[in-house]
């Protein structure tokens, strides 16, 4: 070592030659690049990034060096240094990305296989299609009116003009509740809720009652004796058939999509006049776009208002029903009408839980 | 109501080039809903009318054969063999040629047979697909009476083969279009073609005395009452073959000329008539009610007691007919076949009040063509037309001539006016409508129409149901056109959303959904034999149910007090389609039975006052909404994780927590015994205290009775019984570190594990965050009779860090509290 005051050229300091530092960094890449694995390389990194390596050893010697000359040999030892380690990190990288390359392959599984541990359970669709009626009336500021399905014949029959001895109330099909005079029959349609809502609400009402109805029809793939429906009413000050007209069509572009429009037949329902059959206009049908009846309309009769203890003369309404099986016959192309009866869960599964 | 076409074009002038389908759309239009059209069957080649000239009876065949010579129109007649018998020499039929195709593919060619060429075929009706008739050939009519097309003349519209029949739905406010005469006038409008009225019939000069002695008694329910005499009708006479054919077509059996023509009268003009035997009317008629006791055979020959409020049509000899509804046997027409033939008719037409004959025709379950017009309400004004009309076609076809002047008792009092303003109709559909054009419509309907702007309306005679302003509205928006009217969407007030219970309802819904439970909804009838498949006990109140009076079948006539029969019938159904493991719920509606008032029937003319109106509510028996569930087969299936979990009782408890989670109430259960769970396998499920249902596995023996997998697992529940959730409270988060501690205590097998969980809960205090049961072991090392519940504890303090000595401290205290409470020992 020399002494600091003698006169000193930084080339003769053996270790702080550039030729000793080139060599030391190649011989440390050469030992880094020929270390296998990760625990080679942290074999062969003291000798060359140790304490005792040979650039850190020279460091050491930037001491003896007179100032002028220290600037610049302790920037080439930096470099080697900086070399070095540069060339330790990028081997290590190499390294890992190789292992970790392994041990990911190694642990590869087959993301096909099932995992349907949790079977898969389904609503109904005359549930899912009846909330989802429910909701674009309760969007349009309606609210959800009930009634029960065991009930009183005066609200499925009187109080909605369909007397004792019409014809329209043999042609319901109903059926009675013992004994005889007990005044009670499983509904025959969601009508009677109308009644029980112009009974208990003052006007203006805007409500839909979804429910189970009842007819004497023998179950076939046509018919059900128990089957669902939706029903409609508005009662307001200066209601008309537009105003009918425009609630169903928006039913019916909200539920079929934007094209969908409703259609009116001239009928006949004892509870309103006029009365109206309505075919809506439906795009996806899969035998191709076209008409299907759906559903009854009309203007409240006023005969039903002043039953009901509300003025004709002051408010109008109207009132719509409609099928929850016929609806999901055409939207979902269901053939048989005894698969909404049978509870199998094959049918019920491919609805899902919102569908 | 079935309406051939080619009888509808005698009335209207359908405009050349109007097809089925333009009448379908006029049809719909007008509100009369085309059910269905009936278009006649294909026949193609020669089809032509034919004479018979000869009939030589073929003899030594095992059916009387004939082999004859029809003359159809060419040079030479053709010789024909035929198996029928019903018909002479000079009768003109229909005969098919060789080359002709009947309906099913049927080809007709010149052949041998019972030794005879046979050169052609004599038709049935059948034979031609215009009806149903085979018992033999069909003759047109005799021919020497020249009223037959000549032989050779193509035979298709003879017979009916190009006439289509449209069905139409007609509503029960529609009565009038029950008749060719309403329909007519419907289509007239709507096609705005001209149309002829077949009602507008003069009365010839009729002289003489009074066809009968009449008295009508009850003139509330019988206004008018028309009758003529005839004498000298040839029994035998058949009826014309296009009388019997627009029967057939109308769907009307031919039974004999005088009630053929009858039916066919009713069919043309609406007015349902009756033909007595004028020789069996014993004495003046009656039209009065019904006497206690009085008994009445009617033309189907069921002898039918009669009620009070039976309107009848008497003679000396007691009842003779029940008006509007049915004829009496003892004076039935004979046409000679039944060795009794009428020649002298009395042919009866009246005007019946129609909620009376609604009732008789009920009560009899007489559901007739008569009392079907009647109940809809016939035009009072053609009583005396229709018997004109009646008795023109008898004495054409069965040389009948009146005898005497018709009797017409009449007590119709004015008919009532409407007063309309002419604005409402369009007040009513949103579109304004012309003063002008309303009165236009309503007498196009056939009103008298009076006034400009404030309507005076007479509706017409066959128009009943227009009674109010708003059946006026009706026709006159129904006859501008549904079309027209503008869709406008209106803005309802603001609404509150969903009720807690109705959104209770669809969270329960969909919680089992997502729970893995498919949703099954069955139809509510159930059986005592379904209750008795359950072990119900007899004193059980799900015993207690409502009858329905017409049950679909006889073996479920009541209405299910419980959900379960319904899903254990959709359970064994979807095993029997092997489907293996089945989990199913169903929410709805049940309908417990016992003792209540009858329901009041108030009038309609106003709101029933507070107290009927309570009585009619509170007659409504409380119809409380369940939940259940049903499961067999594994609950998780076997897969390549593992062989998979079978289902039992504690997925059926299970889904139960969830039910109430979902409900927002906190559910505890104890254990439980009630038909039809296994007693040592049923929950009672509790919502503070009461208890709201059950759940466990079916008794061993349900299972066998119901043919059910063992350890079938069932829930039901009541939903409408669990209080309203409360609004949740949000908890206060403690940020500090928490300390968990294992505990196991060792206990008699008969403690519940809920009562120990109640024990360390009690005992830890406020510091316990949670605890959750992590294992139960039975075995040698804890004993017979005993196990070892262990606990997994997590403590916390909200304000900072809990010392090692507070939890040894809390730890120290649920040991030792559980220990005394429950003679539990902690496990080491």
């Amino acid at each position: 070592m020399s002494g600091a005051n003698d006169p000193y050229d930084p080339k003769q300091v053996a270790a702080l030659s550039p030729e000793a530092l080139d060599a030391a960094v190649a011989e440390a890449r050469r030992a880094f690049t020929g270390a296998g694995g990760l625990e080679q390389l942290a074999a062969v990194r003291p000798a060359h990034l140790g304490d005792r390596a040979p650039v850190l050893l020279a460091r050491r010697e930037l001491g003896a060096l007179p100032p002028a000359a220290r600037a610049d040999a302790g920037k080439r030892v930096n470099a080697a240094r900086v070399a070095v380690t540069e060339a330790y990190e990028s081997r290590r990288a190499e390294l890992e990305g190789e292992r970790d390359a392994r041990v990911l392959a190694e642990e590869r599984v087959d993301v096909t296989l099932p995992w349907d541990r949790v079977p898969r359970g389904a609503r109904h669709p005359l549930t899912t299609l009846t909330d989802r009626i429910a909701d674009i009336f309760v969007g349009m500021g309606y609210e959800v009116a009930e009634g029960p399905e065991l009930e009183a014949e005066w609200l499925n029959f009187d109080a909605l003009n369909i007397g004792r001895d019409h014809p329209a109330r043999t042609m319901m099909d109903t059926f009675f509740v013992a004994p005889q005079d007990s005044g009670l029959v499983l509904r025959t349609h969601t009508s009677p809720v109308q009644a029980r809502t112009m009974l208990s609400r003052t006007p203006p009402i805007y409500v839909v009652a979804p429910g189970r109805v009842y007819r004497t029809d023998e179950l076939d793939a046509t018919h059900l004796p128990v089957f669902h429906q939706v029903e409609g009413l508005a009662v307001d000050r200066g209601l008309t058939m537009a105003h009918l007209r425009g609630t169903l069509d928006h039913l019916a572009r909200s539920l079929f999509g934007a094209d969908a429009v409703t259609r009116w037949r001239p009928s006949y329902f004892p509870f309103t006049e006029p009365s109206a059959e309505f075919d809506v206009w439906f795009p996806e049908h899969r035998d191709g776009p076209r008409w299907v009846e759906w559903g009854g309309c009309g203007m409240v009769n006023p005969r039903v208002l002043v039953a009901c203890g509300i003025d004709p003369e002051e408010y109008s309404g109207f009132a719509f029903g409609m099928g929850i099986e016929r609806a999901l016959q055409f939207r979902s192309a269901v053939g048989d009408m005894r698969h909404f009866a049978e509870g199998d869960t094959r049918f019920t599964t491919a609805f899902g839980v919102e569908q | 109501m079935r309406v051939p076409i080619g009888w509808l074009a005698e009335h209207v002038d359908v405009p050349a080039g109007v097809g089925v389908e333009d009448l379908d759309a006029a049809f719909v239009r007008l509100g009369l809903e085309v059910e269905e059209v009936h278009r006649p069957a294909e026949v193609t080649g020669p089809l032509v009318v034919g004479r018979v000239l000869e009939i030589e009876e073929l003899a030594g065949f095992k059916k009387p054969i004939r082999y004859c010579q029809v003359d159809v129109g060419e040079a030479e007649p053709r010789g024909i063999v035929c198996g029928a018998s019903n018909f002479a020499v000079g009768d003109a039929v229909v005969v098919a040629l060789p080359g002709a195709v009947l309906p099913g593919g049927f080809a007709i060619a010149a052949r041998t047979t019972y030794d005879r060429v046979s050169d052609g075929m004599i038709c049935s009706v059948r034979e031609l697909g215009v009806g149903e008739d085979h018992a033999g050939i069909l003759v047109l009519g005799d021919s020497t009476t020249g009223t037959t097309p000549a032989p050779g003349t193509p035979a298709g519209p003879v017979v009916g083969l190009d006439d289509v029949v449209v069905e139409l739905a007609i509503t029960p406010d529609r009565g009038y279009c029950l008749s060719m005469r309403g329909i007519a006038r419907e289509l007239g409008t709507g096609l705005a073609v001209p149309w002829r009225d077949p009602g507008a019939v003069t009365p010839p000069a009729w002289s003489g005395e009074p066809a009968w002695q009449v008295t009508v008694e009850d003139a509330d329910r019988c206004d008018r009452f028309s009758m003529i005499a005839l004498e000298g009708l040839d029994p035998t006479a058949p009826t014309p073959w296009w009388m019997r054919r627009r029967l057939a077509q109308s769907g009307v059996r031919s039974i004999s000329l005088a009630v053929d023509v009858t039916n066919y009268v009713m069919l043309e003009l609406g007015q349902p008539m009756h033909a007595f035997d004028r020789d069996r009317v014993r004495g003046p008629i009656v039209v009065r009610r019904a006497r206690e006791g009085e008994r009445l055979t009617t033309l189907d020959g069921a002898e039918r007691r009669l009620a009070s409020d039976d309107l009848l049509i008497t003679d000396d000899s007691g009842p003779i007919g029940l008006a509007a509804v049915m004829g009496g046997a003892s004076t039935e027409i004979g046409s000679g076949s039944e060795g009794r033939a009428t020649s002298n008719v009395l042919l009866e037409a009246a005007h019946w009040e129609p909620t009376g004959v609604a009732r008789t025709a009920r009560r009899h379950r007489l559901p007739s063509e008569a009392a079907k017009r009647f109940e809809r309400g016939v035009d009072p004004e053609m009583t005396v037309a229709a018997l004109v009309r009646a008795a023109a076609l008898l004495a054409e076809y069965g040389g009948a001539r009146v005898v005497g002047t018709p009797v017409d008792v009449d007590t119709r009092g004015p008919r009532p006016t409407i007063a309309l303003d002419a604005a409402r109709p369009g007040r009513v559909a949103g579109v304004p409508y012309p003063p002008a054009q309303v009165t236009e419509l309503l007498e196009a309907v056939g009103c008298t129409v009076d006034g400009d702007a404030s309507l005076t309306v007479t509706p017409p005679s066959w128009r009943p149901d227009l009674t109010d302003p708003a059946d006026l509205v009706e026709e006159v928006v129904r006859l501008a056109g549904y079309d027209g009217v503008p869709s406008v969407l209106p803005t309802a007030p603001p609404g509150r959303g969903l009720t807690e219970r109705q959104r209770r309802r669809r969270a329960v819904g969909r919680a089992l959904a997502e729970f893995g439970y498919v949703e099954a909804p069955s139809f509510p009838f159930v059986g005592t034999a379904a209750l008795d498949a359950l072990g119900v006990p007899a004193d059980d109140p799900r015993r207690q149910v409502v009858l329905v009076r017409n049950p679909l079948s006889e073996e479920e006539p009541a209405l299910r007090t419980t959900l379960l029969p319904g899903l254990l019938a959709a359970l064994a159904r979807n095993l029997s389609r092997g489907i293996r493991d089945v989990a199913l719920f169903e929410h709805g509606a049940v309908f417990p039975g016992g003792e209540r008032s009858a329901a009041p029937l108030p009038g309609v003319d106003r709101r029933p006052d507070d107290e009927t109106l309570a009585a009619l509510l509170g007659a409504v028996p409380e119809q409380p909404w369940h939940v259940g569930v049903a499961l067999a087969g594994h609950r998780e299936p076997r897969g390549w994780w593992g062989p998979g979990r079978p289902a039992g009782w504690a997925d059926a408890v299970q889904a139960a927590r969830r039910v109430a989670e979902a409900a927002g109430v906190e559910l505890t259960v104890r254990a439980g015994e009630r038909a039809p769970w296994h007693p040592g396998r049923c929950a009672e499920l509790l919502v503070d205290g009461r208890g709201v249902g059950h759940a466990g596995e079916l008794h061993p023996r349900v299972c066998a009775a119901l043919d059910l997998p063992a350890r079938t697992a069932v829930m039901e529940l009541d939903v409408d019984a669990l209080p309203p959730a409360s609004v949740p409270v949000g908890p206060r988060l403690s940020s500090f570190p928490p300390v968990f501690v294992d505990l196991a205590f060792v206990l008699d097998a008969a403690v519940p594990a809920a009562a120990v969980e109640e024990s360390i809960r009690e005992a830890a205090g406020d510091l316990l965050e949670a605890v959750r049961l992590f294992d139960v072991y039975t075995g040698p090392q804890v004993g017979k009779g005993r196990r070892s519940l262990a606990y997994s504890l997590t403590m916390r303090a909200p304000d900072r860090t809990l010392s090692g000595e507070e939890a040894a401290e809390v730890r120290q205290r649920v040991v030792a509290f559980v220990e005394q409470a429950l003679q539990a020992e902690l496990r080491g």
